[in-house]
């Protein structure tokens, strides 16, 4: 069955190449053959599943060794993959979300000229994060984490007529070029501590390492992590990057590649649980990327940029978990996958309203939705519930375990983190509640207006043609985009109870990320109960505030807070200021000193060489009797010092 | 006595007379491993057809018939060169040949194979008639219609109407290129002289025969005579001191009595053998006939001139395969010859490597022409491969055959680029007409800035795998301050190379700038080999490391 790994990445890599390769002549066909691909990809991944649930627990490692790519003395980077518990659930939600979202684009982006090339865009994505789960080793795995940078930078900017998207494209690069070198860090501690790349030995002999080097490594992964998943600080890029189509902020910006950070983490668990002061980072990362999120998601009016604040918080929530230690890792990866789902289907029903709505994302600009797309508003609302952590929905299970391991995590801290747990809880029932009663509640805003004013511009091309000035007709999408909804939503909804019946989840990913009961000091039906609370609580403010007054079409001022929030609580601002006007700064100075210092000896150099060279260049003056003298003159000085030497 | 005087100047395995026997039986008939010779003979024997070419041949046919010839004598010989290195003649099997003229080892098959390789590339641009505008109808090359009309004379006029080629050059060159075949394998002093002489009055002939500038072409042959006349003198004058010292012109022998381990004393040579002054004197001597022909300073001077004046063919082929041939003699002179005299040869040789690197790079920075440049750019890689060779390990040598192939190819592209871009006058050469040459013509410029580049030993060409093979080979040698001043004459060299590259592409053409021909097949398949060579040595050079450590062991 190992054989089968390789063909797994291959599928959409082919797909990419084929597409983007084809030329137009694969324009008619183009979204099939990325489609058919993605869902060869799944079934491989389906085989390969049923496959390793027929092994012992133990026995559910494969390994494909396809060759050595770079073997130099003690080097060895090989291209070899690992298929274990823990990459087999990403396999699984990468490949069956991906090839469900590659349905749903079939319909969204079916006005669009260059959706060829999107679905080589999307297969591209998928073969890079196949390849990221799937690496044997931090080099490959390092070689797919580039690879769906690249993609998720080409899918941003996909719209690269509009400066906004190409904009935000660049930023998503930059910002995750930070990351990046952290990762490239780590790698090459790890090669320098343990002389290999290859998860076996470094994880093996992790233990070994003296707790220093540990550390050092641990807090470049995570910073890897924080530029990959949006955790503070390198956050900044996440909100700009729903300038991609929904579809794609939907795959690679909720579901899959954002999480990619967990996945490190929860892989290097071995390193981090052996350096407590990176784990203490990690969770501190992740507890306050969890109300920043959050806050940021509550005074959003785009309906996108809501979500995404959301995404940010939900993965903060991961990062908490994983920073637990393995009281954490299986709860973060469980959250993970029912993230995936809900929050999937989440921007699926985002975009099919946007489709119905003339492209507008301003929820200011919606209400009372719920009549003119039902099947949206239903699966919506399902994966509303499943992320406030509605009881019984996927969303709870995994919720609550993570808060109940914040609260185990002992002491103080362990207070701080649960009380920060709960109290983003309720901040995720109030922001999606918000959203929730401002897009299908309430009066119907849009009446006698026109959509997408110019002074902002539509987020998508086709509305242009549509005529943006038309009073929108809401209606429902058509049915390749409302099936994937609809499957989504199950996820949504069943997947949490499937996966903590008979904690069938955590025996599942023990072998992998190992796993320890962890013992809150309150009892385990009390977090519950908060944590309803809590829930219950976020819908109340919110109702009160949007559901039971009419919401306006213009934004209220708001409080300082609520202003400070819609700009994303400054992030961008402080990025300026310290950032960019001090790499400024340190430019400058840099330009001056090597102005002045650097040229200076440089010039002052290369000028007294080049009186050298005129002097010496008098030498050659053209006559063979000077040469013929000074060839006698160098043999009588070779001669002479030859004999020099024997007489010393 | 007198007999074996002569006898031990032919053979050194005979072992000394016994009395009453005549003398006349003592002369052993000599054997000759022709088959090992072939690489030589071939040459040699198609430059002899050569010249009954130019003797019976129509003169229509003749280009095509020395062409033809040239590359096909040289192919065979080097498939030969091959069959020897597969036949083991360069590791297991290396032995002395030909009565002990000859050295068969891995060494002589690499400098061999390299030479070959490098003049059928410098036939090809030999060969280019597409460049020069044709002249009354015929098409001609760059060399001259008829050497012996005086310059601007009405004879030449006539010639050139006539539509006179010099189709000898290319006998010329087989002739030059057979000197330079046996010259590293030479294993006698007599023998390396004669290999020297039949390299270099060929030489010294083509340097005179440029189509264009012919009065320069005169002038720079006639000093590189006399100045090789005169560094052969010296090179005679220190072989007759060494056969003083050793009684024997052979390697080996003189080897032995430099060691102290012979016995027997050649009662005739009695007064003066064994004198160290003699051996001293003798191989400095010898050295310095052979750092005139690599252009070491201050045995450099010739250098600028000649490179100048030759018509450029003629310059790119010396500069690569002369300079093989040379630095192969080098390195087997110090490294069977002159072993036991390691500690007196070694600080001489670091001065003149340092002043060779720094000479060479320093004055090429003030040069205005391209060819000059060119010249004190060969200047300089002398001294970094005289670091390598002086290294005295396996490794130098190793280091040494790499360089020289690798900077071969890049130095006839290099020339071979030279010659496309002309004017008016013929070759543009001056410096300032090449600004702005990388708008004009973007490939030519490209293929120029790659040579440069690995001139510069810029990584992932060859002149990086070479020059780190040679300065690391040098480290380990114990010379560490020759590598220090190698980085430090590199990093002034890479100044001018990349001068010219700036020149190229971020100056603004002249309104008058110079025109680029396109060449023909030759010559394009001349710069191509150049660049193919360039970047396979850089981006893999393993193999052919591999293949210069294999053929890095002399058979003694």
């Amino acid at each position: 069955m190992e054989n089968l790994i390789a063909p797994l990445i291959a599928a959409p890599l082919l797909g990419a190449a084929v597409l983007l390769c084809g030329g137009r002549r694969l324009d008619r066909a183009g979204h099939w053959i990325g489609t058919v691909l993605a869902g060869a990809s799944f079934v491989i991944g389906v085989l390969l599943f049923a496959d390793l649930l027929g092994r012992g627990a133990e026995d559910r490692t494969l390994h494909q060794h396809l060759f050595s790519w770079i073997p130099v003395g003690s080097f060895r980077a090989d291209i070899a993959f690992q298929l274990d518990q823990l990459s087999m659930t990403f396999v699984l939600l990468i490949t069956g979300v991906g090839t469900l979202i590659h349905i749903y684009s079939i319909g969204y982006m079916e006005h669009d000229e260059r959706r060829r090339r999107f679905f080589g865009y999307l297969n591209l994505f998928l073969a890079a994060m196949l390849l990221l789960v799937l690496a044997d080793n931090y080099l490959l795995l390092y070689m797919g984490w580039e690879g769906v940078g690249l993609a998720s930078y080409l899918l941003i900017g996909f719209w690269q007529h509009k400066p906004s998207a190409a904009t935000a494209a660049k930023k998503a690069f930059l910002v995750n070029r930070v990351g990046d070198l952290g990762l490239s860090i780590a790698i090459m501690l790890m090669f320098t501590t343990f002389g290999t790349f290859a998860f076996g030995p470094v994880l093996g002999a992790a233990g070994d390492a003296s707790e220093g080097k540990l550390t050092a490594i641990g807090l470049m992964l995570l910073l890897a992590a924080c530029g990959k998943s949006a955790q503070v600080p390198l956050q900044s890029w996440l909100g700009d990057a729903m300038e991609g189509p929904t579809p794609v902020s939907a795959l690679i910006h909720a579901a899959t590649m954002v999480t990619a950070g967990v996945y490190l983490i929860t892989r290097s668990g071995a390193i981090f649980n052996g350096a407590p002061d990176a784990q203490l980072v990690v969770v501190v990362v992740g507890a306050v990327t969890l109300l920043f999120g959050a806050i940021v998601g509550c005074a959003k009016d785009d309906i996108k940029k809501a979500l995404a604040g959301s995404t940010m918080s939900q993965i903060g929530y991961m990062i908490l978990a994983a920073g637990l230690g393995p009281i954490g890792y299986v709860f973060a990866i469980m959250h993970l996958v029912t993230h995936g789902f809900f929050k999937a289907g989440l921007f699926l029903g985002a975009g099919s309203v946007m489709h119905g709505m003339n492209d507008e994302v301003d929820m200011r600009k919606y209400g009372g939705l719920r009549k003119y797309m039902p099947v949206t508003f239903v699966t919506f609302g399902l994966g509303y519930l499943a992320i406030i952590g509605f009881p019984g929905l996927s969303g709870f299970f995994s919720k609550d375990k993570i808060i109940e391991a914040a609260f185990a995590k002992g002491g103080t801290e362990g207070w701080i983190l649960g009380g920060v747990a709960l109290l983003g809880a309720a901040i995720t029932a109030f922001y999606m509640t918000r959203v929730m009663l401002m897009t299908f509640f309430g009066e119907e805003r849009w009446r006698g207006r026109e959509t997408a004013s110019p002074a902002e511009p539509s987020a998508e091309p086709a509305a242009e043609e549509r005529g943006r000035h038309a009073e929108p007709h809401p209606h429902e999408s058509p049915k390749s985009m409302t099936i994937p909804m609809v499957v989504l939503a199950f996820g949504s909804v069943f997947a949490g109870g499937l996966f903590s019946f008979g904690d069938s989840f955590v025996r599942w990913l023990e072998p992998v990320t190992g796993y320890a009961h962890g013992h809150p000091p309150i009892s385990a039906a009390a977090v519950t109960t908060a944590t309803v609370v809590a829930l219950v609580i976020g819908v109340a403010v919110a109702w009160l505030m949007y559901g039971r007054v009419p919401v306006p079409v213009t934004a209220p001022r708001g409080s300082l807070l609520t202003r400070a929030a819609r700009r994303d609580l400054l992030q961008d601002d402080f990025n300026h200021v310290v950032l960019v006007r001090g790499g400024e700064h340190l430019t400058r100075s840099l330009v001056y000193v090597d102005h002045t210092l650097v040229d200076g000896v440089v010039n002052g150099t290369a000028a007294s060489f080049g009186g050298l060279s005129g002097r010496l260049r008098k030498l050659q003056n053209g006559y063979a009797r000077s040469y013929a003298v000074t060839m006698f003159g160098g043999t009588a000085v070779l001669i002479a010092a030859t004999l020099l030497m024997r007489a010393v | 006595m007198s007999v074996t005087a002569v006898h031990s100047l032919w053979t050194t395995t005979a072992a000394p007379g016994s009395p009453g026997v005549p003398a006349i039986d003592r002369i052993p008939a000599p054997t000759i491993e022709y088959a090992q010779l072939a690489p030589v003979l071939i040459v040699v024997g198609a430059a002899v057809l050569g010249i009954l070419v130019e003797a019976f041949v129509p003169r229509k046919g003749r280009y095509h018939a020395q062409l033809f010839l040239s590359v096909v004598a040289l192919a065979a010989a080097f498939a030969a060169v091959v069959a020897l290195a597969a036949g083991g003649y360069g590791t297991t099997k290396k032995h002395i040949a030909a009565m002990g003229a000859i050295a068969m080892d891995g060494p002589t098959l690499f400098l061999q194979g390299t030479i070959l390789l490098a003049s059928i590339v410098a036939v090809f641009t030999f060969a280019e008639r597409r460049l020069d505008p044709e002249a009354h109808g015929n098409r001609v090359d760059s060399f001259v219609a008829q050497a012996a009309a005086v310059p601007g004379g009405e004879g030449e006029k006539a010639a050139v109407k006539a539509g006179l080629t010099t189709t000898e050059v290319f006998p010329l060159a087989l002739f030059a290129v057979a000197g330079m075949l046996v010259f590293p394998a030479a294993n006698d002093l007599l023998t390396l002289f004669i290999a020297l002489e039949v390299l270099s009055l060929p030489l010294y002939l083509l340097c005179a025969l440029a189509r264009r500038k012919r009065l320069m072409s005169q002038e720079a042959a006639v000093k590189y005579f006399l100045l090789g006349a005169f560094s052969s003198a010296f090179l005679l004058f220190g072989i007759a001191l060494l056969y003083g010292y050793a009684g024997s012109v052979s390697y080996a022998r003189i080897a032995e009595v430099i060691g102290g381990s012979v016995q027997s004393v050649d009662p005739a040579l009695a007064d003066t053998m064994g004198n160290d002054a003699l051996l001293l004197i003798g191989a400095a001597l010898i050295l310095m006939g052979l750092l005139f022909k690599v252009g070491a300073v201050p045995f450099h001077m010739w250098t600028p001139d000649v490179y100048q004046g030759a018509p450029t063919p003629v310059t790119g082929f010396m500069a690569a395969a002369t300079k093989v041939a040379a630095f192969g003699a080098l390195l087997r002179l110090l490294y069977v010859v002159l072993p036991g005299l390691r500690w007196d040869w070694r600080p001489v040789m670091w001065a003149v490597v340092i002043v060779t690197m720094l000479g060479g790079a320093i004055v090429a920075i003030t040069q205005t022409d391209i060819k000059r440049l060119l010249a004190y750019s060969s200047i300089a890689h002398a001294g970094f491969i005289l670091a390598g060779v002086i290294a005295a390990t396996p490794d130098g040598v190793s280091s040494v055959l790499f360089y020289l192939a690798a900077y071969s190819f890049v130095t006839i592209g290099a020339f071979a680029v030279v010659t496309l871009v002309r004017d008016a006058g013929g070759e543009a050469t001056h410096l300032s007409k090449w600004a702005g040459l990388g708008r004009r013509s973007p490939l030519v410029a490209a293929v120029f800035a790659v040579f440069l580049l690995a001139f510069a030993g810029i990584p992932l060409t060859s002149g990086f795998s070479g020059k780190f093979a040679v300065f690391k080979a040098a480290a380990d040698g114990g010379a560490g301050v020759l590598v220090v001043v190698g980085v430090i004459a590199s990093a002034i060299a890479a100044f001018f190379y990349i001068r010219v590259i700036v020149l190229m592409f971020f100056s603004e053409p002249k309104p008058e700038g110079p025109t680029v021909a396109v060449p023909s097949a030759l010559t394009t398949a001349a710069i191509g080999v150049g660049v193919v060579v360039t970047l396979v040595l850089g981006v893999a050079p393993q193999y052919f490391l591999e293949l210069a450590g294999q053929a890095g062991g002399f058979v003694r």
